[in-house]
């Protein structure tokens, strides 16, 4: 079966600043890929090169086994309906009220009228606990948690296949971790979803990955089934799900 | 991180090895290659920026907020400063002129000082401060929140989406916005000449159509759609290119105010010296 989601050999330097030197995944369609790693190895550059915010100078990416790198504009928008998002800080537009958040992408990408876009945003957003009379608000005026809720219902709105998640759990306590965890679980699940998140939140990682792969100096170190991590036999996967300072990884500052 | 570490270094020891004149010009080389290619990059962010606004689809709601912001909201600024300065130019050339007895030519040096010159320079620098500023802390903003990451994401071209809208706004915005000011600026000129200088109304009025030409007004509005052009467009690209954090955001507002007033004194002269030509 052609993997729904493929990168080989994929390189992208900064001027003499080499953030990913061949990097190697593979996610199976409705499986859910956890890629951890510490600040600085090239996670974000990753998923940004996969949606094409980004281009790698060398390697292969395919969807549905369709090479990506290579297309042109109107494939490539084609593409990105295919594509959610769940950015890191939620990326929400400040200058629209939350329930236009949650719509728009039914209302630019799917050419849907407000009118009708509206009770589906409101549904999506009850969909992740939010009660009805948050949609009239904007997103300044709800607290980071809510705003997480926010970003994951626009990101699922549009019935994605692949969805990607940078860090969906950076900046909120514990305990709202946890229930964002459920509901990426919850969402995916629901939409059968191919995922790939990028984090360093190993308790999320547990929660939401089928699949984890450890990311270090932008190549891929370690990768396999999300209950195997703790016996990866892997001195730079034990000293980081762990978190300790001594370690074959050393901290540049 | 080594890499980088160790490119330094080379670079370091490197430099160490040539003569004062050899650095010397491997710093004007560098500096020149780094001017060429910030040219071809706003060059090329101008090319899809104006291909946007032609190529559907459109978004008329951003446009209409766009045209209010740029416009509607920019009058009070552009009257005052407008209605100031033809108030000041009467007083001016009154003091100036009446040593020749030549003070009847006040009421023409007004119009077309204002008309030609001085209201589409002044209302130019004013939205550079007011409107310029405005899209670059937007646009920097929602740069450094991944906003903008978020529209290309949700099947949205940035570029049709923020862009265009404000481009096409500034355009055609400015010009209307200084044909207002050509009118409240003659009006000051008006108001000091007859209240303070002792001119006959009608008679100032008279003098002031008799020797306007069209091109006189029609000059003032084609350099002003430029200078329209030339702040959404700086406004848009520094705020489009913003660094990361706070820093970058108020350096993108900086540049974009800073490089759109000195564009618009540049661009001036020069079409100035092309309608100089053309119609005089």
């Amino acid at each position: 079966m052609t993997p729904k989601l493929e990168l080989r050999g994929v390189y992208k330097s900064f001027g003499s600043n080499h953030v990913l030197n061949g990097v190697d995944i593979s996610i199976e369609k409705g499986k859910s890929l956890v890629v951890i790693g510490g600040s600085g190895t090239g996670k974000s550059v990753m998923i940004k090169s996969v949606l094409g915010l980004l281009n790698p100078d060398k390697g292969s990416i395919k969807v549905d086994g369709v090479e990506t790198t290579t297309m042109d504009l109107k494939e490539r928008d084609a593409l990105m309906k295919k594509f959610g998002m769940l950015f890191q800080g939620g990326a929400l537009f400040d200058s629209m009220k939350v329930w236009e958040n949650v719509a728009f992408g039914l209302v630019q990408g799917q050419s849907m009228s407000r009118r009708e876009a509206q009770p589906i945003a409101i549904e999506r957003l009850r969909a992740v606990g939010l009660p009805a009379r948050v949609a009239d608000l904007y997103p300044a005026e709800l607290s980071g948690g809510m705003q997480k809720r926010v970003a994951l219902a626009r990101a699922v709105a549009t019935k994605p296949e692949i969805i990607f998640f940078d860090e969906p759990t950076t900046g909120l306590d514990p305990i709202m971790a946890d229930v964002i965890n459920d509901l990426i679980v919850a969402a995916s699940k629901d939409l059968g979803a191919t995922t790939l998140s990028i984090t360093h939140d190993m308790a999320s990682a547990r929660k939401i990955a089928d699949n984890i792969a450890m990311i270090y100096k932008g190549k891929i170190i370690w990768h396999g089934p999300a209950n195997d991590i703790d016996n990866s036999g892997n001195p730079y996967v034990d000293q980081f799900i762990r978190g300790q300072a001594d370690g074959p990884i050393k901290m540049e500052i | 991180m080594d890499a980088e570490q160790n490119a330094g270094r080379l670079e370091q020891t490197g430099c160490s090895i040539l003569s004062v004149p050899q650095r010397f010009l491997q710093r004007l080389g560098r500096a020149a290659i780094g001017f060429l290619s910030a040219v071809g990059r706003l060059a090329e962010f101008t090319g899809r920026g104006v291909m946007h606004c032609f190529t559907p689809p459109f978004f008329p709601r951003l446009l209409v907020r766009q045209l209010i912001d740029i416009g509607y909201y920019s009058l009070p600024v552009v009257g005052l400063t407008t209605f100031f300065t033809g108030m000041v130019l009467a007083l001016q050339s009154y003091s100036g002129f009446s040593r020749f007895s030549a003070a009847s030519a006040i009421p023409n040096v007004v119009v077309l000082s204002i008309t030609r010159e001085l209201a589409p320079v002044l209302a130019g620098l004013m939205v550079a401060g007011r409107v310029g500023a405005a899209i670059a802390a937007e646009l920097g903003t929602m740069r450094v929140t991944e906003q903008i990451d978020a529209l290309t994401t949700l099947s949205t071209n940035p570029y049709k989406y923020l862009i265009a809208p404000r481009l096409i706004a500034g355009t055609v915005m400015l010009p209307l916005l200084v044909l207002v000011g050509d009118v409240i600026g003659v009006f000051g000129g008006y108001v000091v000449s007859v209240y303070s200088l002792g001119f006959v109304p009608g008679t100032y009025l008279h003098n002031t159509w008799q020797f306007l030409e069209r091109g006189d007004v029609t000059s003032g509005l084609w350099k002003s759609a430029v200078f329209g052009f030339i702040v959404t467009l700086m406004g848009c690209y520094n705020g489009f290119n913003s660094d990361r954090g706070a820093q970058g955001v108020g350096a993108a507002t900086t540049n974009a105010v800073v490089s759109s007033s000195i564009l618009i004194l540049v661009f001036d002269y020069f079409l100035t010296q092309i309608f100089f030509t053309v119609i005089k």
